[in-house]
């Protein structure tokens, strides 16, 4: 009798707290990629259901697109310059402002703020910099007597301009998660290293860095996947120009998938960018096990 | 003197030379276009070019009342608090439930379960906005603040549930089991016990949910279409759109936004950055 007025309850509990969560998470995360997969083989303007079947032309024509490899070209560049740049300038930042003083927080908090702005506020402002009538970056150029170019609309300059703005925002946010794995360090590991006399570089370099490496791996992790999905911040700074120059995979499906009504082709990117994003999701689950293996 | 020397360069907190130059270029650099937005509202378009860093020569606050006065800005603010409030509620009353249910209640298909809604962290929203924009065409959600709110819930939901479960495993089993002792049913534990020792996890994930929510560009961008149903960044966009070079106004509007969002990363600095941690670290 009690038993069974257990499992009831447990019933009643369970009616209440999956199915909403269940019902929506299926309808509006699962159900959107099958559909996806589903439509990447039509042509479809989006009215009506899809009929015109094309096999893998879409796909064809989205690997093949100009404009769709400069897009992945870009993202590399920005996955190259975020971990050979704003990582390790993120980790120095972080072994330096690993104190807890109250000088050393409100630096951390400086540098962590970038983060916290839209993306959306930091490429205007950043816009603004860059601007070539009224801008920072030409006044500078002015009083130093250079001839500044009006960098985002120069097919060279657009994207080391905007890996800049990508650093300023970004590099905070992977120092914090550095200084929240330098500070789980157990004190008394370095403190005996150092009444050894082991140098303060080879503590850093032979004990908190290795000490760390799952918070590297995270911030690697991130550094991609941001990389990849990055949109936000293109609009604003350049919109993808010039000439298209800038687009990265998102702002490429949007302006040639979605603004065009493509859905076809835009499905087709779509399921690219997330048998990727998948395959480093998984890549990076492995190595963080493998870890705890050694 | 050297043994000093020495011993204060073996301190782990005392900062190196190099250390204080190059975090003074690096504070540089992240001060100076917040520095230069929020004065350049302030000055004339002659300024901005001629004096870039220059205090205004009057402070002159025409931009800031031209756009406050202007119904579109507090509109779009409205839009994005409503938008936002109503996803972290959402969110955190469907993840906690969810999660309470996952970490206490046993029953058939847990672990399956449990692995499927940590789909959601295999790939980011961007990647589906596509396909999320039909579906919502489909449901007659499209151009509408409910489309969105059930949209970012449904996308910050596995990061939830998996804060909120790592919260509750670690809750004390005592707890559970001696109100399961006086009879007492799942929903009220979970209302009356778990919720009540909840209070940090629930506070990080709805600084979360809220600030993914107000920064979101993508989704409001692709589903609404009607100005008045704008967010700020769009509205910020649209601004952008109708000055075109006349920075001083932008600058002035990108201002006024950004104030309220650093005021509220100062206050809630605490439960971003343990979320941040705590999610990514055990992640």
């Amino acid at each position: 009798m009690l038993k069974r007025r257990l499992l009831t309850r447990r019933w009643v509990a369970l009616m209440l707290f999956l199915p909403l969560t269940l019902g929506l998470f299926t309808l509006l995360v699962v159900m959107p990629m099958f559909e996806a997969a589903n439509f990447s083989f039509y042509k479809w303007n989006g009215f009506g259901p899809p009929t015109d079947f094309v096999g893998l032309r879409n796909y064809d024509d989205v690997l093949t697109h100009r404009h769709f490899f400069t897009a992945v070209k870009n993202s590399f560049f920005v996955i190259a310059v975020s971990l050979l740049v704003q990582l390790p300038l993120a980790l120095w930042a972080a072994l330096a402002l690993v104190a807890n003083n109250w000088g050393i927080s409100m630096i951390r908090t400086l540098f962590f703020l970038p983060y916290m702005l839209a993306e959306i506020a930091a490429g205007l402002m950043w816009r603004f910099v860059y601007d070539g009538d009224y801008g920072l970056v030409p006044a500078v150029g002015e009083t130093l007597g250079i001839d500044t170019p009006f960098v985002l609309g120069d097919k060279f300059w657009v994207m080391p301009a905007i890996m800049l703005v990508i650093v300023w925002k970004y590099f905070g946010f992977h120092m914090m998660i550095y200084i929240a794995a330098l500070q789980s360090i157990p004190r008394e590991v370095i403190e005996a290293a150092r009444l050894d006399g082991v140098s303060r570089w080879k503590i850093t370099r032979h004990i908190r860095i290795p000490m760390i490496r799952s918070a590297i791996l995270i911030s690697v992790f991130f550094a991609i996947i941001g990389a990849l999905q990055l949109f936000d911040l293109i609009i604003p700074l350049s919109g993808g120009g010039p000439s298209n120059s800038s687009n990265t995979i998102v702002s490429f499906l949007y302006q040639f998938g979605i603004t065009r009504t493509k859905f076809g082709f835009g499905g087709a990117v779509s399921m690219i960018l997330f048998a990727v994003c998948v395959i480093i999701t998984l890549a990076y689950r492995h190595f963080l096990l493998a870890r705890k293996w050694d | 003197m050297a043994a000093i020397g020495k011993r204060r360069f073996y301190r782990p907190s005392g900062l190196s030379i190099g250390q204080c130059v190059g975090l003074c270029i690096i504070a540089l650099f992240v001060i100076i276009p917040l520095y230069a937005t929020a004065l350049g509202g302030f000055k004339t378009l002659g300024e901005l070019r001629s004096s870039p860093f220059d205090l205004p020569q009057s402070w002159n606050p025409q931009n800031f009342i031209g756009i406050i006065t202007e119904s579109t800005f507090f509109r779009s603010l409205w839009n994005s608090l409503y938008v936002s409030v109503a996803t972290v509620a959402l969110t955190v009353v469907l993840s906690s439930m969810t999660a309470f249910a996952l970490a206490h209640i046993r029953f058939f298909g847990q672990r399956m379960l449990t692995s499927f809604l940590m789909v959601g962290l295999l790939f980011p929203a961007a990647t589906a906005v596509l396909p999320l924009f039909i579906t919502l065409r489909d449901l007659g959600l499209l151009d509408s603040h409910l489309g969105i709110i059930l949209a970012q819930t449904a996308f910050s939901l596995s990061f939830s549930i998996l804060l909120f479960h790592n919260f509750f495993k670690d809750l004390p089993k005592e707890l559970i089991d001696a109100a399961r002792m006086d009879n007492c049913g799942y929903i009220q534990i979970y209302w009356h016990i778990t919720l009540p020792l909840s209070l940090p996890i629930i506070a990080t994930v709805s600084v979360f949910a809220f600030v993914t929510s107000w920064n979101n560009f993508l989704l409001p961008l692709v589903m609404l279409n009607t100005p008045e149903k704008y967010t700020w960044p769009l509205g910020i966009m649209q601004y952008r759109g109708e000055y075109g070079t006349d920075w001083t106004k932008i600058l002035a509007y990108l201002t006024l936004t950004i104030i309220p969002a650093v005021a509220f990363f100062l206050a809630a600095q605490k439960y971003i950055i343990s979320g941040l941690t705590g999610g990514a670290v055990k992640g």
